[in-house]
C-alpha cells in the first residue's frame, strides 16, 4: 500500500506541476491554448538616404522603445560596411551606423517588427519622469494673443481637467467645427500641432511634440507625422489635432519622443528618412515565441533551437501522447501488440504520410517481406544475416514501389520511404517468427492488434490542437507522464479479459 | 460462447486478472535477479541438478555455432531426443525427434527432418531466433519422456504436462494439458491444447476446457477426461512445492512430466505462468492467493508441511 501511496503522490505532483507551469507559460508568454488563433503584425522598415561627403559617417536615428498600443517583438539592422548598435542618450533610444570613410550615396536600413494592439497585454508604462513636466512659456504676437486667450478661456469653461481642456481645444480646430479664432491662428503659416501645442502651454498643460507613423498596409516612403502628446498629470496622451484625444491609438505607431531630433546624420548631406511597412497575420504561438526571447520560459522552450531542431522536437514531444495510448490499449483494454511501443514510432510515420496511404504502404511492404522472408528461411542462413538480408531486399522492394509509384503520377508511392528501415525489417521479422510458431492466426492478432493501436494513437497525434498543446506546453507531458504512472498501477481486469474469461460463467 | 462476463462478477468468482498477476503477485513476489534461473533452461537444469530434482537426463548442451557440427555427429548415436533453445519461452522452438528414417530425423509429428533443417535449426536457436530478448542462445538436447501408459491416447503426439502454479511454495493450482491435434501437438491452451483442471487434494480431474470452452471427452480419441487421475500426486505436489525452495520465486509455475520409468520428473519452470489454468480450473485463483497471503507462519515450514496444507485447505477454496 506503501508504494501505492507514493505513487499517487508522485502523480498529483506531476498533474499539478504540469499543468501550473502550463497556466504560468500562458499568463506570462500568452501563447494560446489552441492553435489558429492569429494576430496582427506590423513589420516596418525604416530606410536612411544620404550622400555622404568622403570622410567619417555617423547616423543617428531615433527608434521607438516603450509605444503605447504596440509592442516591438523584434529589430534589426541591415547596411554593408556600418557599425551599428543601439544606445541610449537621454530616455532616447538611438540606433547609431558610423562609418570611418563613406562617399557617395548611402542607404541605412533599419526595421523592427510591432505587434498589434489586440495582442498587447498591457506591459509596465514606461518610466516615470524623475521631473514632473511643466508647461513651458509661451510668446504670442500682438494680433494672436488675444485670440488665444479666447480660445483658452472658451475651453476652459467647457472643461474640468487638462484632459478635457485639451480635447475642447483640440476641437477647435477640427475640420467641420473650427472656429473664427482657430483659424486666424492657423492663417499664421503654421500647424495645428504648433499652435495647439502653444495654447496648452499657455493653458498650463505640459506637452511635448511626438513623431507618430500611420500604419497601413503594404506602404512606401512614408514619413512621420508629429503629433502632440499632453501630460494630465499622471500619463501622457497623445493627441491628434484632427482627431481629438487618442487613448488606444489604432493604426498609429509613435516612433519618436521629444529630445533630439528623429535623425541626425554627421559627415553626409541630403539625408532623408522614409519608412515603408507591411502587414502580417501570423499565428500567435509564434509570435509569443517571437517576443520572449528574454524570459524565463523562452530559455527552457524548444523554441531557441533551429527550426530545423524544433521540427524534430515537435515529433519528440508527441510520443509522451503515443506512449499512453499503447499503455491503455495494452492495460486497460489488453489488445496485443508485435513489440510493445512499435505501434508508436508506426504511428509516427503515419503523421507523416497521412493515414490511409500510410496504411497500405505499409502492410503491402511487410506483406511482400513476410513473402521474401519465407523463402529466405529455406535457404539456411543465420539469423543475423536473414536479417540483413530481408532489409536489403526490402529497400529493393521500396525503391521499386516508389519508382512504379512515380511513374504511374502515384506520388503515394513515395511515401513508403517515411518508415524507418529498421522498423519494417524488424516486423517482418518478428511477424513472421510468430507466423512459423504460432501460426497465422496470431499474426493477424498482433498485427491487426498493432496497426489498430498505431491508428489509435495517430488520431490523437494527428489533430492540429494537440500537436500544438504539446510543443508549446511540452510540460503538459507531465501530466501524461501522471496519467501512465496511475495506469500502471491499475490491478483491474482488461477489457478483452471480460471476454477470455467469459466461459466462467457456467463452472460450478 | 458465452456473452461478455462483467467485472463484477469475474471479482466473485476470484478470477486473477494479468494486470493483477503483473503487479500484485509477480512483481512483488517473483525478484528480478531470479529470473535467469527459470528463463534459462540450461541453469534451471543444473540447479536442479543440484538439489538432486528429478529432471530428464541431459545429453548435450551447445553455445556456439561451430559446436553445431561435431553435436549432429553425436545426436546420429542417438534414437530419440528433445532440442529445445534455453532460453526459448511457451514451447518455441522446441523439437521432439522421435526415430529415424534412414539418415533423416523423425520428429513427433511424423515429419522427416535432414541433418540440414536440424543444423539450421540448432543455428537459428543459437543466434537467439527464439530466445526471450533475442540474443544468443544456446541448444539443450535431452532424453525423450516416455509416455506413461495410463497417458495413452490422451495426448496427440506429445506427452501431457502438469502445470502446478506454486505461491510462496504452497501448490495453489493444478492442471493436466494434452496437446491435440488442433494444437498440431503443441501443449499451449490458447493454440488449443486441452486443459485439464485437476483438484488439489487428489488430482482427479475437476473440470476441462478446449479454447475456452467446457469438454468432457478428449476431441481427438474421444476418452472420457473426468477419469483422470494422476498417480504419485502427493510426490509430484512435493516436487512442485521444493521449486521455490530451490529458486526462491514467490509465485511460480512449474511443469511436471510423469516418465513412464522414472516417474515425476521436472521439466521446466516459468516465473510469469499464465492465467489459462482457472479456465481450466473453472475457479479463480484469487481466494487460494489470499489464504495463503494470509498466512504468518514462523519457523517456515518443509514443504512436505505446505503440501498438507494444501491439499488439506487450499483444495476446498
Amino acid at each position: 500500500m506503501n508504494s501505492r501511496a507514493t505513487v499517487a503522490f508522485i502523480v498529483a505532483v506531476l498533474c499539478l506541476a504540469g499543468l501550473s507551469v502550463a497556466l504560468l507559460r500562458h499568463a506570462q508568454t500568452g501563447i494560446p491554448w489552441l492553435p489558429g488563433e492569429r494576430t496582427t503584425v506590423w513589420l516596418i522598415e525604416a530606410r536612411i538616404d544620404f550622400v555622404a561627403l568622403d570622410g567619417p559617417v555617423t547616423a543617428s536615428l531615433s527608434i521607438p522603445e516603450q509605444v503605447p498600443g504596440y509592442r516591438m517583438v523584434d529589430e534589426q539592422a541591415a547596411s554593408a560596411g556600418y557599425g551599428f548598435s543601439v544606445v541610449q542618450v537621454d530616455n532616447d533610444r538611438r540606433a547609431e551606423w558610423t562609418r570611418r570613410d563613406a562617399s557617395g550615396a548611402q542607404s541605412l536600413y533599419f526595421s523592427a517588427t510591432f505587434l498589434g494592439a489586440d495582442f498587447v497585454t498591457m506591459g509596465p508604462q514606461e518610466e516615470q519622469a524623475d521631473i514632473e513636466p511643466r508647461a513651458e512659456p509661451v510668446f504670442w504676437g500682438d494680433a494672436d494673443i488675444t485670440a488665444a486667450s479666447a480660445l483658452i478661456a472658451e475651453a476652459r469653461g467647457k472643461s474640468s481637467d487638462p484632459r478635457s481642456l485639451a480635447r475642447e481645444l483640440a476641437r477647435g480646430f477640427q475640420d467641420g467645427s473650427q472656429t473664427q479664432n482657430a483659424a486666424l491662428l492657423l492663417a499664421r503659416d503654421e500647424s495645428p500641432v504648433t499652435v495647439l501645442r502653444k495654447l496648452l502651454n499657455d493653458a498650463d498643460v505640459p506637452t511635448r511634440e511626438v513623431q507618430t507613423l500611420r500604419l497601413e498596409d503594404a506602404r512606401r516612403r512614408q514619413s512621420l507625422e508629429p503629433l502632440l502628446e499632453i501630460y494630465d498629470g499622471e500619463e501622457w496622451i497623445l493627441l491628434d489635432p484632427a482627431l481629438g484625444l487618442i487613448d488606444a491609438p489604432e493604426d498609429l505607431l509613435l516612433w519618436h519622443r521629444g529630445g533630439r531630433s528623429v535623425l541626425d546624420v554627421t559627415g553626409g548631406t541630403q539625408s532623408r528618412l522614409s519608412f515603408s511597412m507591411i502587414r502580417q497575420s501570423v499565428s500567435a504561438a509564434q509570435l509569443a515565441t517571437e517576443r520572449d526571447k528574454d524570459s524565463l520560459f523562452a530559455l527552457i522552450g524548444v523554441h531557441r533551437l533551429p527550426i530545423e531542431e524544433q521540427s524534430m522536437f515537435k515529433l519528440l514531444l508527441l510520443l509522451p501522447l503515443g506512449a499512453t495510448v499503447v499503455v491503455f490499449c495494452r492495460v486497460l483494454l489488453g489488445l496485443q501488440t508485435a513489440g510493445t511501443f512499435m505501434p508508436v514510432l508506426i504511428a509516427l510515420v503515419f503523421l507523416q504520410t497521412a493515414l490511409l496511404p500510410g496504411l497500405i504502404a505499409f502492410v503491402s511492404v511487410v506483406i511482400l517481406g513476410l513473402l521474401m522472408r519465407g523463402y529466405l528461411s529455406h535457404l539456411n542462413l543465420l539469423l543475423v544475416a536473414r536479417i540483413a538480408a530481408l532489409i536489403v531486399l526490402v529497400i529493393f522492394v521500396i525503391s521499386v514501389l516508389s519508382i512504379i509509384g512515380y511513374q504511374l503520377g502515384i506520388s503515394t508511392g513515395m511515401i513508403i520511404t517515411f518508415f524507418p528501415m529498421i522498423i519494417i525489417a524488424w516486423t517482418i521479422e518478428r511477424l513472421s517468427i510468430l507466423w512459423e510458431e504460432e501460426g497465422p492466426r496470431d499474426v493477424l492478432i498482433q498485427g491487426g492488434g498493432s496497426m489498430l493501436v498505431a491508428v489509435l494513437a495517430y488520431l490523437p497525434m494527428q489533430s492540429s490542437t494537440v500537436q500544438h498543446l504539446s510543443f508549446n506546453f511540452p510540460e503538459l507531458n507531465l501530466v501524461l507522464l501522471a496519467g501512465i504512472m496511475a495506469m500502471g498501477q491499475y490491478t483491474g481486469y482488461k477489457l478483452s479479459e471480460l471476454g477470455r474469461f467469459s466461459a466462467m460463467d457456467d463452472a460450478p | 460462447m458465452s456473452a461478455w462476463l462483467p467485472p463484477r462478477r469475474l471479482r466473485e468468482l476470484g478470477m486473477l486478472g494479468m494486470n493483477a498477476r503483473n503487479l500484485e503477485y509477480i512483481g512483488r513476489y517473483n525478484r528480478r535477479q531470479l529470473y535467469p534461473l527459470v528463463d534459462n533452461k540450461l541453469k534451471t537444469k543444473l540447479l536442479a541438478r543440484d538439489y538432486d530434482l528429478p529432471v530428464p537426463t541431459l545429453r548435450l548442451a551447445l553455445s556456439q555455432q561451430h559446436a553445431v557440427d561435431p553435436a549432429l555427429d553425436t545426436l546420429d548415436h542417438l534414437d530419440g531426443f528433445a532440442m529445445k533453445p534455453a532460453k526459448g519461452s511457451g514451447g518455441k522452438g522446441i523439437w521432439v525427434i522421435t526415430g529415424r528414417r534412414g539418415d533423416a530425423f523423425l520428429k513427433s509429428s511424423g515429419a522427416e527432418l535432414s541433418r540440414d533443417e536440424l543444423r539450421r535449426h540448432m543455428s537459428n536457436t543459437l543466434a537467439g531466433l527464439y530466445s526471450l530478448g533475442g540474443g544468443t542462445d544456446s541448444v539443450i538436447i535431452e532424453d525423450l519422456i516416455r509416455l506413461a501408459p495410463r497417458f495413452e491416447g490422451l495426448s496427440h503426439e506429445g506427452v501431457p504436462d502438469i502445470r502446478v502454479i506454486v505461491f510462496r511454495g504452497y501448490p495453489v493450482m493444478a492442471m493436466l494439458r494434452l496437446a491435440t491435434h488442433a494444437s498440431d501437438g503443441k501443449a499451449n491452451l490458447h493454440q488449443g491444447a486441452v486443459g485439464v483442471g485437476l483438484t488439489l487434494d487428489e488430482g482427479r480431474c475437476a473440470h476441462a476446457v478446449q479454447m475456452g470452452k467446457r469438454i468432457t471427452h478428449h476431441p481427438d480419441t474421444g476418452l472420457p477426461l473426468d477419469a483422470i487421475a494422476i498417480e504419485a500426486w502427493q510426490e509430484i505436489l512435493e516436487l512442485a512445492a521444493y521449486c521455490y525452495d530451490v529458486t526462491g520465486l514467490g509465485y511460480l509455475g512449474t511443469d511436471i512430466v510423469i516418465d513412464r520409468d522414472r516417474g515425476p520428473m521436472l521439466l521446466e519452470l516459468n516465473a510469469r505462468p499464465g492465467l489459462a489454468i482457472q479456465m481450466a480450473n473453472g475457479r479463480g485463483l484469487l481466494p487460494r492467493l489470499k489464504a495463503v497471503e494470509r498466512l504468518r507462519e514462523r519457523p517456515r515450514p518443509s514443504h512436505q508441511e505446505r503440501v498438507r496444507f494444501s491439499v488439506e485447505t487450499l483444495s476446498r477454496l
